[in-house]
């Protein structure tokens, strides 16, 4: 790669610099881990002593603390992927790439948590573990494109040829998300009328609404660090790949 | 058109003159028909209760199955390379090639059904709706494994990736499917699911080539 332009390198190009990106980002890395932990401190204290009891469901409602961000990100991770996707096959940006690649763990596990957490809450209020709802379904399936997605990464020997078509199937499940989403619903009303769900309950109290808003900007934050952090090491472990061929071919 | 047919045609011979491909892949169809009354007990009426879910399941496996030979070896033997090179854009030899393979695995299958139906104890309507949304769907089906077949080209290992990667997306056309043919609590219900059906594969078929041509691009450089 070379850039031939005389004139000075735009922000943009200079963002797609590997070097650049870890030398800008390294000082970034320990103000958002004490931010995340910070935000989440403070969410856990209001989640969890200063917020009230449900009248109805007691302190089960305190998961709703760590569920519905986790289910928030599932969404949010995969929209950022969408975006680097984009990234990565319009303008080749190499940091695109990397941030596709180390976005798609992350946002495994944030929908894994969604659904576990959302089992733990639906056992005592619901009777059950699992209900075939619509919106859980579509999370389960979006759980199922992560993995699918992270399979096709790890499929690939060479990852600067496979990223861009991992984008291209990335972009295509973007698409097909909504559809999944309207499907799934449709299926759901068709065969089970709504009885165990009301679509979003009453209106939360500002007592509830508060720390449901810290422990998700505490959850985003939390991701964003673990995503520049996973992004630095998966350039690095791209560096260290390509070293090591080039010490191999040099090798008679 | 002229080389659009072309492709059609050749992917057509192609797999007439070797041979065989197309006749297993209706005998694994009918066998998961035959397997599945071993496994639920052959109580008619709980099966021709399950028979529109079964009747697509086996589809999907058996249009899985036939996939990987897509793309597969044409890359092998590098006239994927030429076509890619050729006038016509890749995107209409994409559709070209999707068009034959549905001829080539759809269709048999869909001449394979009535023995489902039987197995399976549907009664004649219920067929009537099976092999319509059978018709209607499947070309979805196969616009969607096209990109997966696309996708996974480079990868010596696809043939197991591209069905995980597609069958999440392919909900859709299963729901619908299924939709389709049982009648539910709801009159007309399975009407709209056959127009809901037709539209997605309608999206499908038109959005897939470009998203598989696209792949086949991005895998070569």
């Amino acid at each position: 790669m070379s850039f031939e332009t005389a004139q000075k390198p735009s922000w943009f190009a200079r963002l797609a610099h590997p070097g650049q990106f870890l030398a800008w980002t390294r000082p970034l890395l320990i103000p958002l881990a004490l931010l995340s932990a910070g935000l989440f401190a403070a969410g856990m204290y209001l989640a969890m002593f200063a917020s009230p009891e449900d009248y109805q469901m007691g302190d089960t409602v305190r998961i709703m603390y760590i569920h519905v961000p986790n289910a928030w990100l599932s969404q949010f991770v995969y929209a950022l992927m969408a975006v680097s996707a984009i990234g990565s096959l319009v303008w080749r940006h190499p940091m695109a790439d990397v941030s596709m690649k180390a976005a798609a763990p992350l946002g495994a596990v944030f929908t894994a948590l969604a659904l576990y957490t959302g089992a733990l809450w639906g056992r005592p209020t619901w009777g059950t573990f699992w209900e075939w709802d619509g919106r859980m379904t579509s999370t389960l399936v979006l759980l199922l494109i992560y993995l699918g997605i992270i399979a096709l990464w790890r499929a690939f020997e060479d990852p600067l040829r496979g990223g861009r078509v991992v984008a291209v199937f990335t972009l295509l499940g973007a698409l097909n998300i909504p559809i999944i989403k309207f499907s799934v619903d449709w299926w759901n009303t068709l065969h089970q009328p709504a009885s165990v769900f009301r679509p979003d309950g009453p209106r939360m109290p500002a007592s509830i609404l508060t720390p449901l808003l810290v422990m998700t900007l505490a959850f985003t934050v939390l991701f964003l660090t673990l995503h520049l952090a996973s992004m630095r090491t998966e350039i690095r472990r791209r560096r260290a790949v390509s070293l090591e061929r080039q010490r191999a071919a040099a090798q008679p | 058109m002229n080389g659009f047919l072309a492709v059609i045609g050749r992917d057509l011979r192609l797999s007439l003159r070797t041979g065989g491909d197309a006749l297993t892949l209706v005998l694994f169809f009918v066998m998961i028909g035959i397997l599945v009354p071993f496994a639920i007990g052959p109580d008619a009426r709980l099966l021709a209760r399950l028979a529109p879910g079964i009747v697509w399941i086996a589809a999907f496996l058996a249009m899985l199955l036939g996939l990987d030979r897509l793309f597969r070896s044409d890359a092998e033997d590098g006239s994927l390379m030429l076509l890619q090179q050729a006038q016509m854009p890749l995107e209409a030899v994409v559709g070209a090639k999707v068009i034959a393979h549905w001829t080539l695995t759809a269709l048999p299958l869909l001449c394979a059904s009535p023995i489902l139906a039987i197995v399976l104890a549907m009664d004649f309507p219920t067929f009537v709706r099976c092999l319509v949304a059978l018709l209607v769907g499947t070309p979805a089906l196969v616009a969607l494994g096209a990109v997966g077949a696309a996708v996974t080209v480079a990868l010596r290992r696809g043939g197991l990736i591209a069905p995980v990667l597609i069958l999440p997306l392919a909900i859709p056309v299963l729901i619908f499917g299924v939709g389709a043919i049982a009648a539910g609590p709801v009159p007309g219900a399975a009407d709209s699911a056959l127009l809901l059906l037709a539209a997605l594969s309608v999206l499908l078929v038109g959005l897939c080539p470009f998203a598989a041509a696209l792949a086949l691009r991005v895998s070569e450089d």
